[in-house]
């Protein structure tokens, strides 16, 4: 067996069977990181000697017999927006470059409890800003399908890494669809829970209300697997919710109580949707009624809206959650901050010493979406924007609970393109935002989505399908996924790098 | 300028914007803890800093202390409370933005007593716009050489917000005002109120309403005053603030439509106000609700939950000890005054003893100095109500006089023996005899001709002479006499002898 193609699953399995031990599988993947990563740009200054050393002391614990955690022994890559203590955690940022928290986040905790490999820090798009990787302070990524296209945003780095199998499995984060838009554009499975379901503490904000820690990984049964390890209520979290978590494993595989009954929605097939990925689908449709689900035709009225009011509670929080980075307390600072205009003159050292490391510190996108943010939540615009934008949002729930009452599952396209060059969109933002258009309603509502592979195009790249489930009922969504998976055989495809 | 001409030209308008710290042991949003006057950014923690990835958490504590105050104070307490980002840009604010409650604070309405005043002014009550809780930012340190520091031990301690209606019309009023204030978050355990240490911190908006000649009436511009870290200096900057609005007024003309709100700073040392800077525009601080903490849903068990736990507030008590007890207005307000613990303790030697006066005197007389000399605090007071009560009884019942009640008390203060033990250690105890001490007396007298001889002679004030042989018979029995005991005798001892 072969560490490098395999799922969690085959991992586990090689270990338990011998076949390998933890060290060679993270030495394998170690050296397909020197191999490819240059190209993919998908991890950043990468050490491989903490992960040999963590893979050595497990095969140690495992040949003692002693007692080991779920995911002994499996790299995980971690994405560049969560905690981990010492290590720098940048958010692919100049403003964050020199930023090495005292403490793990509550996942990375969890994952070490597990037992899990940490594996590298990935990149992504600056603070989570963007939906190509290519405002990453550390260039873009690239998508192993095709190193001209990208591997979409943020969590690129993530879905490249996986998708190229430099790791098995990765942590995105996911605030209007950036594990599930990368996931689709490189024919990997991206789960974003429920907000809630997983604890923020020790994710870098960006819009708090939005983001959502999740797991990349080959098929259903990586990101179930991963999901148990990191789910759970936080007492650092106050929006963790108190919810027992279930064995997702055991779930994905277990029959559910009656006929899966499946959702689409007549909005998903508006102007700007890919054919391909239009007939992937309803392919898709085909394949669950084959699987003995039902399915019917389902309207979310309000889907048109949810960009647009998505654009404005996203930058509003991130106007508010970036606005710590001064330079004063952390945070780049300018070294020179003498006035630069007329009008600078008047102002206090310290209004400029902020003025010149924000502007330094920050790229285009970021510094674009804090004065859209800045602008929404003023004295006189707020109501017209914000607090609009709320009542959007509160109708785009109402849509999914109705819809829900009918449905358990909606299925639906993830990204409305396969993968795209690497600088084709990043001058026209507009064009851009709208690639979040299938993804962003279900960070409004803070239901749980995944994306998984649903075919090819016929040049050749991924596409990938969205599944979205209620509140909490991921069990339902990861089974709906996984029958899904069983009848195909998508997520079996690599693509070649030699 | 004559004051009590112009004090019949215009009204005093003050309304209160009061910051306290609340007596937790850690921060409003985490588990750091909140320790006054330690070394600069040694009381911090992650979320305190405001690091990136970190998360408030709501401190129930904070919030239940707050509850109270709001109930204790008659306010009405939301059933639906949420936190709000307050957006502004200062070094001393780690996150650049401060967690508070806007649209829908945890409490409205209610008023804070206003203690009457011995002049016949004050009472009723102030109004209480709302009640509110925030996390109190850093502390900027302007160090030499233009260099400032920050330093961030306070940043996140749990504040409430106390905003008042321009109710009072008196600088006294608003410092009896706070005064009772402190007093009952005292009695709460709400905060420690100390001043000096910023756990109570008041800003003043104040601005008169003069009645011209002609008839009209107009405002003066408001000024809100700052830095006022003494319940006297708040007095003194409103004074002060008065007749500077009212000059200004006379020379400038100026009201309140002609002029911005302007905030002044109150310097102690100089007795003056001075602007500090023109308020031109309102600040933007583009509140929105945190997304970060859940809303607070309170209900009604709750609400009865904590108003349970309320006890007797200072006003009630004082007119409860006036009426219960009997006591003047003045010895209630001093117990009062002292505090929860000490009002406790008076009620319980009160009851005990059924000698309310007595326990009154010994507690204002012996225990507070006591505890004031040896700075203890009354929980650390060796001798409980249960011992003084006992006390009391006996000096009532006459088996001690006064002085050999002090004795005793002193020496079960500093032994921690009760009583008993100690006078029978001592031999304290009263001639309870009569004739027993009627021979005393006599032998007295007997033995100083004297006396007698200045009694007849009138070269000396009888009551002098009396008082002396009143001495001598105390010391014949080693104070164990009882003295109106040893007066009556000797009155009529001497009456027998013709005097």
């Amino acid at each position: 067996m072969d560490p490098l193609g395999a799922t969690i699953s085959g991992l586990l399995d090689g270990y338990s069977s011998g076949s390998f031990s933890s060290e060679e599988a993270v030495r394998g993947f170690v050296d397909r990181v020197v191999a490819y990563n240059a190209r993919l740009n998908a991890l950043l200054d990468f050490d491989p000697e903490p992960a040999l050393e963590q893979a050595r002391a497990i095969d140690a614990r495992r040949r003692s017999g002693e007692p080991l955690g779920p995911l002994a022994g499996v790299p995980i890559a971690i994405k560049d927006n969560i905690c981990r203590r010492g290590e720098p955690t940048t958010c692919c940022s100049r403003m964050l470059s020199n930023y090495r928290p005292p403490f793990d986040a509550a996942v990375i905790g969890k994952l070490r409890e597990a037992d899990a490999i940490l594996l590298g820090r990935l990149n992504m798009d600056e603070f989570a800003m963007g939906s190509s990787n290519e405002t990453s302070a550390y260039g873009p990524a690239r998508n192993p399908w095709d190193t001209d296209r990208s591997p979409g945003g943020s969590s690129g780095g993530a879905a490249s890494a996986v998708a190229a199998s430099l790791a098995p499995t990765a942590l995105g984060s996911d605030t209007g669809g950036s594990i599930r838009q990368p996931a689709a554009l490189t024919g990997t499975v991206g789960l974003k829970p429920t907000y809630g379901r997983v604890s923020r503490y020790g994710l870098v904000a960006f819009a708090s209300s939005l983001d959502q820690i999740g797991p990349f990984g080959r098929e259903v049964a990586d990101v179930a697997r991963v999901l148990s390890v990191i789910a759970g209520q936080d007492p650092r979290d106050a929006t963790s919710v108190d919810l027992p978590v279930p064995d997702y494993l055991t779930a994905i595989e277990s029959k559910g109580e009656r006929p899966l009954r499946v959702g689409i929605a007549r909005e998903f097939f508006g102007e700007g949707l890919d054919p391909e990925i239009e007939s992937a689908v309803r392919e898709a449709s085909r394949i669950f009624e084959s699987e003995g689900a039902t399915v019917s035709k389902i309207s979310l009225p309000n889907t048109t809206q949810a960009i647009p009011a998505y654009y404005i509670v996203a930058p509003a929080e991130a106007s508010s959650n970036l606005a710590r980075y001064d330079g004063t307390i952390f945070g780049h600072r300018a070294e020179d901050f003498g006035p630069k205009s007329e009008v600078e003159k008047d102002l206090p050292a310290l209004i400029r010493m902020m003025m010149a490391s924000r502007a330094e510190g920050f790229g285009p996108e970021v510094t674009r979406r804090i004065m859209l943010g800045t602008f929404v939540l003023s004295a006189g615009y707020a109501d017209q924007y914000y607090v609009r934008a709320l009542k959007v949002r509160r109708l785009i729930r109402d849509d999914y609970d109705r819809a829900f009452r009918d449905v358990d599952v909606i299925l639906g396209p993830t990204s409305p393109v396969p993968a795209f060059k690497v600088g084709e969109k990043i001058s026209d933002p507009l064009a851009m935002y709208l690639l979040d258009v299938y993804t962003g309603p279900a960070n409004l509502a803070g239901i749980p989505g995944i994306s998984l592979p649903g075919g090819l195009t016929k040049s050749g790249l991924p596409i990938g399908i969205q599944l979205q489930a209620p509140a909490f009922a991921e069990e339902t969504l990861l089974r709906a996924a996984r029958t899904f998976e069983r009848a195909t055989d998508w997520n079996t495809k690599r693509p070649t790098l030699d | 300028m004559d004051a009590t001409a112009t004090s019949m030209d215009y009204d005093i308008i003050i309304g209160l914007e009061i910051h306290v710290q609340l007596q937790t042991e850690s921060k409003m949003f985490s588990g750091c803890g909140t320790e006054f006057g330690l070394p600069p950014n040694t009381q911090t923690d992650p979320v305190s800093l405001g690091l990136p990835g970190t998360l408030p958490v709501m401190n129930g504590k904070a919030f239940n202390l707050a509850l109270k105050t709001a109930l204790a104070f008659g306010a009405e307490v939301a059933r639906f409370t949420k936190w709000d980002r307050k957006n502004y840009y200062y070094p001393d604010l780690p996150k650049n933005y401060q967690i508070s409650q806007y649209d829908l604070p945890f409490s409205t309405g209610g008023g804070l007593p206003i203690p009457a005043r011995k002049d016949g002014g004050g009472g009723g009550d102030v109004r209480l716009t709302r009640i509110h809780l925030e996390e109190d930012t850093g502390k900027m340190i302007h160090a030499a050489g233009g260099m400032s520091e920050v330093d961030l031990n306070r940043a996140g301690v749990p504040l409430l917000e106390i905003v008042t209606e321009p109710d009072l019309r008196d600088p006294a009023d608003a410092r009896g005002c706070l005064e009772e204030l402190r007093l009952t978050l005292r009695y709460l355990g709400v905060s420690d109120c100390e001043m000096q240490e910023g756990s109570l911190r008041c800003d003043a908006n104040v601005n008169l309403h003069i009645r011209t000649a002609d008839g009209r009436t107009v405002a003066t511009p408001i000024v809100e005053i700052k830095n006022m870290n003494s319940f006297s200096a708040v007095e003194k900057a409103l004074h002060y603030e008065v007749e500077r609005q009212f000059k200004d007024w006379e020379e400038t003309g100026l009201t309140i439509e002609d002029a911005p709100k302007q905030t002044r700073g109150w310097s102690d040392a100089a007795g003056e106000t001075k602007v500090q800077r023109e308020k031109e525009t309102a600040a933007d601080y583009r509140y929105f609700p945190e997304p970060d903490l859940v809303p607070v849903e309170v209900d009604d068990a709750w609400i009865a939950r904590l108003r349970a736990e309320i006890g007797e507030l200072p006003m009630a008590r004082r007119s409860r000890f006036e009426s219960e007890y009997g006591l003047s207005a003045y010895d209630a307000n001093v117990l009062v005054e002292q505090g929860q613990d000490v009002a406790d303790y008076f009620d319980a030697v009160a009851r005990e003893a059924g000698e309310a006066k007595l326990a009154s005197n010994w507690i204002q007389q012996d225990v507070l100095r006591e505890i004031k000399e040896k700075k203890l605090a009354l929980a650390d007071f060796p001798v409980g109500p249960e011992a003084l009560s006992d006390l009391i009884k006996r000096v009532k019942r006459k088996e001690l006089n006064t002085n050999q009640g002090r004795e005793v008390l002193s020496r079960m203060i500093d032994t921690g023996k009760p009583a008993d033990a100690i006078i029978a250690e001592g031999g304290y105890g009263l001639i309870g005899d009569k004739d027993e001490l009627a021979a005393v007396v006599a032998s007295t007298i007997e033995a100083n001709p004297k006396a007698l001889e200045d009694l007849a002679g009138g070269k000396k004030k009888p009551e002098a002479v009396k008082g002396w042989l009143r001495g001598q018979v105390m010391k014949q029995t080693q104070g164990k006499a009882d003295p109106a005991l040893v007066v009556e005798l000797l009155e009529a001892r001497l009456a027998e002898l013709g005097h």
